[in-house]
């Protein structure tokens, strides 16, 4: 099983309490988002236009959003002048049925895939595995995952919560060979060598989409590993499903995506493998393409202004790898395929708000604002998060007492009853605040407070 | 300069020492500071907690009772960032478009201390006295909303006697979060207990910052792990002075 979907099965605080009791998954994200982090920030302090490109970033993408209808009619156009063929799908069952639908017509039992979010989102594997359809991984973390039966917790580095150790011992189990070490040379070497065959044999191949140029019909991937490459050229038959919002009006806007998002995800200058294509080219590469555009949820979310900065993200995971929330719970306790400070707010907007436990996600972040800071596309994410609570309910109790709390914050005599030293020591005596004082001492009440300080000092 | 003052109601409340060093401060500059009774909660625990509605009255009933103010001072990055960023967002949300008009208006109206003394008094040395060894902790709001920089650091190398001891990882947050620290309070530990064993690791005896709600909680989870290292207001260092 490898994939997941974006609905939770349980509150973000029921599923970080387990989390957390893994002291290694700890240790091991801690250690892989300081390395990240670290080169992200040496790359990012070389481009003197950092701030003025993430303007230019987030203005484009804007741009296409805005346009959204136009932009994605000229892309099916484009993509069908150039021989592509351009399907719809409203949810994660059309697109998954459209997949398997051509995978079957072409009598593969085994499809090859670049590694794909977008895949994961509307659980794809799973999907084609209920036509008896294997869909293989080519990624090598993505296979980590896939072979572990475990799902991703990381956007860029699905395996991030596994050491090296513990892919070793995978490797021989799954593989049935002993490896010479733990070094990732090796490790990678045993996947090299399991898969290149596979790439040379299969026939249909599935990817997603970093970006897509309306005006051309391009659709563009990055990678770093080359599985990609071969995944898109190899095969006779390429189906990529794509998100509606990666799409990009214009083939100029193309060149600030690939200045921003080596640099922000895996903190690179460039990344080893861009590929672009631009339907089927006779005589090279498949020969039959298919796109497909998925909505699942995207336009609700751009039908609100103040979320709508949300379909910005271009996934470079930079938010999860400053974000002190994921770095101690993991990718796995948002419940999704979208973690981190991104995915607490897209997931809940992508299921309209209506699902209990995903509107648990964007309480799960202490609103530091270092993802804001992170973003090469400047979502205001701890805005969207602040914003997007107000859209959840309120356990009856606690609206209570913030109803409480906002009738004595109304008038400053009512707050003057409420602030004597005894009103507040027998409020916090009452051990009403259990959750904070199982880790921290509450403060000693003072005898005065300041107004009162200010009242005798008589000015 | 005549300066109202924003204590802040969890300063009111719990932390009066903080509101009267910050008095103190900028009346030893030769400034007036005034106190407006009236005043109580700027309303960003309603809005942190997904209680907008109430959140948007409070944002009101703070702009009513400082629209008469030249400038305002408050001892809270926290508190300062909530008037300044996000009080037009609340009026943009609630379709209110008085609220996003008057939250406007207050631009360049509404400092947190350090940046007052640094931005607008032009003032680095307050003539200040605290002769301890200190870490300085960057609360989060203060820095990223606000974008304060190493102003209170400006401000602190300046203080006599004290040592200052940089604090590794110091841009990482608390764990406080207010609602967060409820509402997910296993992860908002394991993000204290991080931060307090950086502290212990200076080997200071304080850890200063802008916020007292951040210190209360990183204060909170010293204290309950035995830890010496205490934790001040950055107000409070400032206001100290070397006794005559």
């Amino acid at each position: 099983m490898s994939g997941g979907g974006i609905r939770p099965a349980t509150s973000f605080s029921d599923a970080a309490r387990e989390t957390l009791k893994n002291r290694q998954l700890r240790q091991n994200l801690g250690f892989a988002t300081r390395t990240i982090g670290g080169k992200r920030e040496r790359v990012i302090a070389e481009i003197p236009d950092w701030q003025e490109l993430r303007t230019q970033g987030a203005a484009i993408k804007d741009e296409a959003m805005s346009n959204l209808a136009v932009n994605l009619q000229l892309l099916e156009e484009s993509v069908t002048r150039m021989g592509g063929v351009v399907h719809w799908a409203n949810t994660a069952e059309e697109a998954t049925n459209l997949v398997a639908e051509i995978a079957k017509r072409h009598q593969a039992s085994e499809v090859i895939k670049v590694k794909s979010i977008t895949s994961d989102e509307i659980e794809l594997n799973d999907a084609l595995a209920k036509h008896g359809i294997h869909a293989l991984e080519t990624d090598l973390a993505e296979l980590i995952c896939q072979l572990a039966g475990d799902t991703p917790s990381h956007i860029l580095v699905p395996a991030i919560h596994k050491n090296r150790n513990e892919i070793r011992e995978l490797f021989e189990e799954k593989f049935g060979k002993a490896l010479d070490s733990n070094e990732p040379k090796v490790i990678a070497e045993a996947a090299r060598l399991y898969l290149r065959e596979k790439f040379l044999t299969t026939k249909v191949a599935v990817s997603g989409a970093n970006f897509a140029i309306a005006e051309t019909g391009t659709v563009c991937i990055v990678e770093s590993e080359g599985n990609g490459r071969m995944c898109l050229t190899l095969p006779e038959v390429l189906i990529t499903v794509m998100g509606i919002e990666k799409v990009l009006p214009k083939w100029d806007d193309i060149a600030t995506f690939l200045r921003l998002l080596p640099r922000a995800s895996t903190a690179e200058r460039m990344n080893p493998y861009t590929s672009m294509w631009s339907g089927v080219t006779q005589g090279d590469g498949p020969q039959e393409f298919h796109l497909i555009l998925l909505d699942n949820g995207r336009t609700s979310v751009l039908a609100d202004p103040v979320g709508r900065p949300t379909l910005r993200c271009i996934r470079c995971s930079a938010c999860l790898n400053v974000c002190p929330v994921y770095q101690r719970a993991g990718g796995h306790a948002y419940g999704s395929v979208y973690p981190g400070p991104i995915g607490a707010i897209l997931t809940p907007q992508l299921l309209k708000l209506e699902h209990a436990n995903a509107n648990t996600l964007p309480f799960a972040s202490s609103l530091c604002g270092a993802c804001y800071e992170a973003c090469p596309v400047k979502i205001n994410i701890p805005e969207i998060l602040a914003y997007l609570r107000g859209k959840a309910d309120h356990p009856f109790i606690e609206a209570q007492g913030y109803k409480a709390a906002y009738w004595a914050m109304g008038s400053h005599r009512r707050f003057e009853f409420f602030m004597s030293k005894q009103r507040l020591g027998i409020a916090f005596g009452k051990g009403f605040l259990k959750p904070w004082t199982d880790s921290r001492e509450l403060p000693e009440v003072p005898d005065e407070s300041f107004r009162n300080w200010w009242r005798k000092r008589g000015k | 300069m005549t300066i109202d003052l924003f204590i802040t109601c969890l300063n009111d409340a719990m932390f009066p020492k903080t509101g009267i060093a910050t008095v103190q401060i900028l009346e030893r500059l030769g400034h007036t500071v005034k106190f407006d009774e009236r005043q109580t909660c700027c309303g960003q625990m309603h809005l942190n907690s997904g209680y907008q509605a109430e959140a948007a009255s409070l944002a009101k009933r703070w702009i009513e009772i400082f629209r008469n103010s030249k400038v305002v001072v408050s001892p809270s990055g926290s508190c300062v960032a909530n008037v300044r960023d996000m009080f037009a967002n609340l009026g943009e949300w609630t379709n209110d478009s008085q609220l996003v008009a008057d939250a406007h208006a207050l631009k360049g109206k509404v400092y947190e201390l350090s940046e007052f003394l640094l931005d607008v008094l032009k003032i680095e040395d307050v003539g200040a006295y605290f002769p301890h060894r200190a870490t300085y902790h960057p609360t989060c709001h203060g820095t990223r909303m606000l974008g304060l920089g190493d102003r209170p650091l400006q401000l602190l190398r300046n203080v006599k006697g004290l040592e200052l001891i940089d604090l590794p990882d110091s841009s990482q947050c608390c764990g406080f979060g207010g609602t967060f620290s409820i509402k997910n309070p296993e992860t908002s530990s394991a993000m204290l207990e991080d931060k307090c064993a950086a502290i212990e690791g200076t080997g200071a005896e304080y850890c200063i910052a802008m916020d007292n709600s951040c210190l209360m909680h990183i204060g909170g989870g010293l204290k309950k792990q035995g830890k010496q290292a205490q934790v001040i207001h950055l107000a409070e260092v400032l206001a100290s002075r070397e006794p005559a």
